[in-house]
């Protein structure tokens, strides 16, 4: 995130200033729908850039993170179901709820490797989604309906569309800074360690188990306030929102944004969110085009977008 | 008692159809290193292929056999146009790639078919039920279900162990750059093995459809539980496959069965009904956390390298 003037920063420049301008734009007469989908894109960008934590400097390849946007919005859900409006209740209760579950399933998932571990995340994941689905006094299935949203101290109201998008935009800059400053760290740079030879690390003398599980909690955590914002976006929460179809969902932001940078995954989130709304307004059959779209993303564009951004410097760069 | 032979009869059943999935999986994880999320979506154009063409042609037999050779074509189609690209990558991009193929078979489908199901109706003979005990009576076809995943299990194991081009499969999971030195065509080996993989799938999915409707998605669900199955299995092992399906098998459906009365033992009646669906469902994803635990490496790690 150095200040030269390549592409690459000049687009994550008009991008920054496009999300922190757009609620003006509304404000002026645009479309109201356009600040509905950006705080979408927004907090899915936050579970994301968590996502990219493990997953792109920590080599954890977790194919459960939707698991804690459940957990996260289900504990706001279920509080405002018993009538505890209070934010300070809500979202402390989310965040540590999905830090728990983090804690153990890491600390089990952690043991294996490779393949092993996406299953093991996707077991895990499951197992909440089933727990969640089987709730009855929590909507079950069928979901749960949130009447009022998190209330804070008075000039704070997230009812308010405008100021709950900057809400949402100023925790997503929050933990982009929070991931940068962690994987430049000491502690970063070990879990990085550990990602690329392990027996290495360990030789050392790094625990490095440690390391990855607390970098596996700061994850989920993290993943966890998103959830904690998409009940407070939709006033609804369901059990689809952690099928494991979710957490492929966000796998794709990371690795169509980019692995290898903090902003990747906001790019990817933005990207992936935009072409959905943009090819389901073509037809009503966009996935026809995504999916291949996504093997092609695949196969030719190793980095994802910011990759090819930073590629564009190179060739054009002095 | 009848209901506890009933149950185990259908735990066999079911176990025996996700061997048939988890064994293409574990197949073309353990020969081309591939993990393959749209192992579920073969399993449903197979089901959908046999309802359209016993449609067409009035035969539940002669509709199955097209849609397993259609769906063998498939796979093969699938393999020389996408797969093959992936081959040597990460993990992390099969994940995405294949993730894409899903979205794109789901909505191939929905094109094609619409979004409605359909139903593949069972023939009048296969619809009645037979006496297989004194007293016992059971589904004939789910009897027929079990006689043929069971010979589909022996054909693959003949096939594996017996023949020449199993040995090239099992050398190709040992180590593949030596097949290829030795000027074994291993492009083609690996077309043939992901074709028979994609043909299992699409068998386990028109056998499963007379049971449950045809419809979307219907790939996605049973791929997780497949998965489950290789995992608990040991990637790569087919014996670890037979052997994890039918204990995922019988731990689902006599969970289904039998866990909501175990349940009401220690929780009230209302708790435990409302408790019991969400438990039993979670019963397989637990049990396969526990192997992970105790052996990471699944059941039957096969020998790698």
């Amino acid at each position: 995130m150095s200040g030269a003037p390549t592409v690459r920063n000049i687009v994550v420049s008009v991008l920054l200033a496009a999300l922190a301008l757009l609620p003006v734009y509304v404000g002026l007469g645009g479309n109201l729908f356009l600040l509905t989908l950006f705080t979408r894109i927004v907090i899915l960008g936050l579970a994301a850039v968590s996502l990219n934590l493990i997953l792109g400097y920590g080599g954890m390849m977790s194919f459960g993170h939707a698991a804690y946007l459940g957990i996260g919005g289900y504990a706001v859900g279920i509080l405002a179901h018993e009538g505890i409006y209070s934010g300070f209740v809500q979202w402390p209760v989310a965040l540590f709820v999905s830090a728990a579950f983090a804690l153990v399933i890491g600390a089990l998932s952690l043991r294996t490797r490779g393949v092993y571990f996406i299953m093991i995340t996707l077991a895990f994941a499951q197992m909440a989604y089933y727990i969640i689905a089987g709730l009855a006094r929590y909507g079950g299935d069928d979901g749960l309906t949130i009447y009022k949203r998190s209330q804070f101290f008075a000039p704070v109201d997230l009812t308010n569309k405008m100021q709950f998008y900057y809400l949402c935009l100023a925790l997503l800059l929050g933990s982009i800074y929070l991931v940068h400053r962690l994987v430049n760290s000491r502690f970063g740079l070990v879990v990085q360690g550990a990602r690329s030879n392990d027996l290495r690390m360990r030789a050392i003398g790094f625990p490095t188990y440690r390391y990855r599980l607390v970098c596996f909690v700061i994850a989920g955590t993290l993943c966890g306030l998103a959830g904690a914002l998409i009940a407070n976006n939709t006033d609804f929460v369901s059990p689809s929102m952690m099928y494991w179809t979710r957490s492929g969902d966000l796998i794709i932001m990371v690795v169509l944004g980019g692995m290898g940078s903090v902003i990747g995954p906001l790019i990817g989130a933005v990207a992936l969110l935009v072409l959905e709304e943009f090819l389901s307004g073509i037809t009503e059959y966009w996935q026809i085009i995504l999916g291949p779209l996504l093997l092609l993303v695949v196969l030719f564009a190793r980095g994802g977008i910011d990759g090819l951004l930073s590629k564009i410097r190179a060739k054009v760069g002095p | 008692m009848t209901l506890f032979i009933e149950q185990c009869l259908n735990g066999l059943q079911f176990g025996l159809l996700l061997f048939l999935l988890a064994a293409g999986l574990t197949l073309v994880f353990g020969i081309m290193d591939l993990v393959n999320l749209a192992h579920g979506s073969l399993y449903m154009i197979g089901a959908y292929f046999a309802a359209t063409f016993a449609a067409w042609t009035g035969s539940f037999v002669l509709g199955a056999l097209l849609g397993l050779v259609a769906t063998l074509v498939v796979g093969m189609a699938v393999e020389v146009i996408a797969m093959r690209r992936l081959y040597g990558r990460d993990h992390l991009d099969h994940v995405l790639g294949t993730f894409g193929l899903i979205l794109f078979f789901d909505e191939l489908v929905r094109l094609i078919w619409g979004p409605e199901g359909l139903s593949l109706p069972l023939p009048s003979w296969l619809n009645t039920s037979v006496q297989i005990l004194p007293g016992v009576q059971y589904s004939a076809y789910r009897l027929s279900i079990i006689i043929v995943s069971l010979a589909v299990a022996g054909f693959l194991y003949v096939l594996v162990m017996r023949t020449r081009i199993g040995m090239l499969i099992r050398a190709g999971a040992s180590n593949r750059e030596m097949v290829g030195a030795l000027g074994v065509n291993i492009k083609l080996l690996y077309t043939l093995v992901f074709g028979l993989g994609a043909a299992l799938a699409g068998l386990a999915g028109l056998m499963q459809a007379p049971i449950l409707t045809v419809q979307i998605g219907m790939g996605e669900n049973i791929l997780i539980v497949a998965f489950v199955i290789t995992v608990i299995g040991g990637i790569g092992s087919i014996r670890g496959a037979f052997i994890a399906a039918l204990l995922v098998g019988f731990v689902d459906t006599l969970g289904r069965a039998f866990f909501p009365d175990l349940l009401r033992l220690v929780l009230s009646p209302n708790a435990a009904s409302t408790a019991a669906p969400a438990l039993s469902s979670m019963l397989i994803y637990l049990v396969m956390a526990i192997v992970l635990v105790v052996r990471p490496e699944g059941l039957f790690p096969a020998v790698r390298k």
